[in-house]
């Protein structure tokens, strides 16, 4: 939860409520963009962000979000936030 | 250096290990007379033991495990107002997966579930706005939960709901913040810390002012850091290079990642959403003054306090529950006790079966203990 993963934007999804497609790990999430958006959100595209919880909190690159992944994948919290991120969208469909 | 040749760069980290040493003999540290270091995030906690840094590092290095776990400090009168508001009928309660196994007096979110409350575990507060969308007919609480790293994703959210009127949408805020606790434990004359590694990504969010007034008032380092390994262990350098030379200074290893000054729009949000309460309950370390956030009167309409009249606004004030009998979290984590020295560890108190918060996350000093030396660390104890 306080950790955060490393995702690349892929796309804009909403420009007016600020958001975008991420890529974690092979994995495709949408993403809140309102804290990174000091710039225009197509610029943000093609970018790697530290996503906290469905936020993308800051712009980081390739080399620090390839280290940081290995270093969750380490501690086993890359795998936990990917499940996160499933039950998420299980919690969405109505299974509980 | 049983573990060293693990790291990403088992060069990096030896040369920064022997460093270290050097400083840490310049300074006279030693087994029985140690610097005394605080990690205060858990993130960090959970790093130091997977790596072993502990062991690695020169014996006169001691850390100390702070309370940066968010998990592990929630009290559990918490607990037990988080299952009042699910077992509401018309609730769907939404929340991190971290939260459910943690014990209140009523049992945790997990048991209210098996007894049939709508609790559903979500990645995001994102996901809890969408289940309002998608449940008109229901009221959505979404757990609000942790330092200023997930703070902005509520702020933010509790604004997106504002914005589209989805008023079946609501925050049970528990939100604290990293300042005042650090505050409370150089404030207690037991408590010897001679520095402090700073927490990353919530300083990427406050950036590394708010920390000032430890070096400026308490005359302490702190070093604001990464949490890959190799972060930690020069970070530690940094701490005791500050020691040695006589300074107290708020440095940042983590620079790349954490701006001086943090992330404006979600300093932003935070402070438009929140305020500081008077004073929040930690567990183990009972009140502190203006530790916690509640939400601002303009956004009463989702703070789920307020809509269901628990908690800190229940009308006869706010119920103080008693930790179980025999566990020693408070003491853990403030560094008085290691988990170890805790009766309960290993035998009332496991992950699988967890008394204290300090065993339900991976951040927990008990849980990790437990996870990278288990029955083992018992043995030794006895
Ligand atoms: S072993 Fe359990 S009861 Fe004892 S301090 Fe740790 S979490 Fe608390």
């Amino acid at each position: 939860m306080c950790l955060g993963i490393p995702g690349q934007i892929v796309a804009i999804t909403d420009e007016p409520r600020q958001m975008g497609m991420a890529e974690v790990s092979g994995v495709r999430r949408e993403v809140s963009l309102a804290c990174v958006a000091d710039r225009p959100l197509s610029d943000l595209i093609g970018e790697w962000v530290l996503i906290h919880v469905g936020f993308a909190m800051a712009v980081i690159d390739e080399k620090e979000a390839e280290e940081t992944l290995e270093a969750l994948r380490g501690l086993g919290e890359a795998q936990e936030t990917l499940e996160q991120m499933a039950e998420g969208d299980r919690a969405l469909a109505g299974g509980m | 250096m049983r573990y060293v040749e693990e790291f990403r760069d088992p060069k990096a980290a030896k040369a920064l290990i022997a460093a270290i040493a050097r400083v840490a003999d310049q300074i006279g540290a030693t087994a029985a007379n140690p610097v005394r270091i605080m990690e205060i995030c858990g993130g960090h906690t959970h790093a130091i033991f997977r790596y072993g840094l502990d062991k690695l590092v020169h014996e006169g290095i001691e850390f100390i495990h702070g309370p940066g776990c968010p998990v592990c400090v929630l009290p559990m009168a918490r607990v037990d107002e988080c299952i009042e508001i699910a077992e509401r009928p018309e609730v769907i309660f939404a929340t991190f997966g971290d939260a459910m196994r943690v014990p209140g007096a009523k049992g945790s979110l997990l048991q209210a579930k098996s007894r049939g409350a709508d609790v559903r575990t979500v990645y995001s507060p994102l996901d809890a706005l969408e289940l309002a969308r998608r449940n008109p007919d229901r009221e959505v609480v979404f757990f609000g939960l942790g330092f200023e790293t997930t703070t902005p994703s509520t702020a933010l959210s509790i604004q997106l709901a504002a914005r589209e009127g989805l008023t079946n949408f609501s925050v049970f805020c528990n939100h604290i913040t990293v300042p005042p606790p650090i505050k409370a434990l150089l404030d207690d004359p037991h408590m010897k810390l001679d520095g402090f590694v700073g927490p990353g990504h919530v300083s990427m969010v406050i950036g590394i002012h708010p920390y000032d007034f430890i070096a400026e008032d308490y005359g302490k380092p702190l070093v604001v850091a990464g949490f890959e390994p190799l972060d930690l262990l020069q970070s530690v350098l940094m701490v005791l290079q500050q020691i040695a030379e006589g300074r107290a200074e708020i440095e940042n290893q983590y620079a790349r990642v954490v701006p001086e000054h943090g992330n404006p729009v979600s300093i932003a949000a935070i402070a438009d959403v929140y305020e500081p309460r008077p004073s929040f309950e930690w567990r183990g370390l009972g009140e502190i003054d203006a530790s916690g956030l509640r939400i601002r009167d303009a956004y009463l309409d989702w703070d789920a306090e307020t809509k269901f009249g628990i908690g800190y606004a229940a009308a006869g004030g706010r119920a103080h529950v008693e930790e179980p009998e025999g566990c020693a979290c408070g003491s853990v984590m403030t560094g008085r006790m290691k988990p170890t020295q805790c009766p309960q560890f290993g035998r009332g108190c496991t992950p699988d079966t967890p008394l204290g918060a300090l065993m339900v996350s991976s951040e927990g000093a008990c849980a990790a203990y437990w996870t990278y030396g288990g029955a083992r660390l018992i043995e030794a104890a006895e």
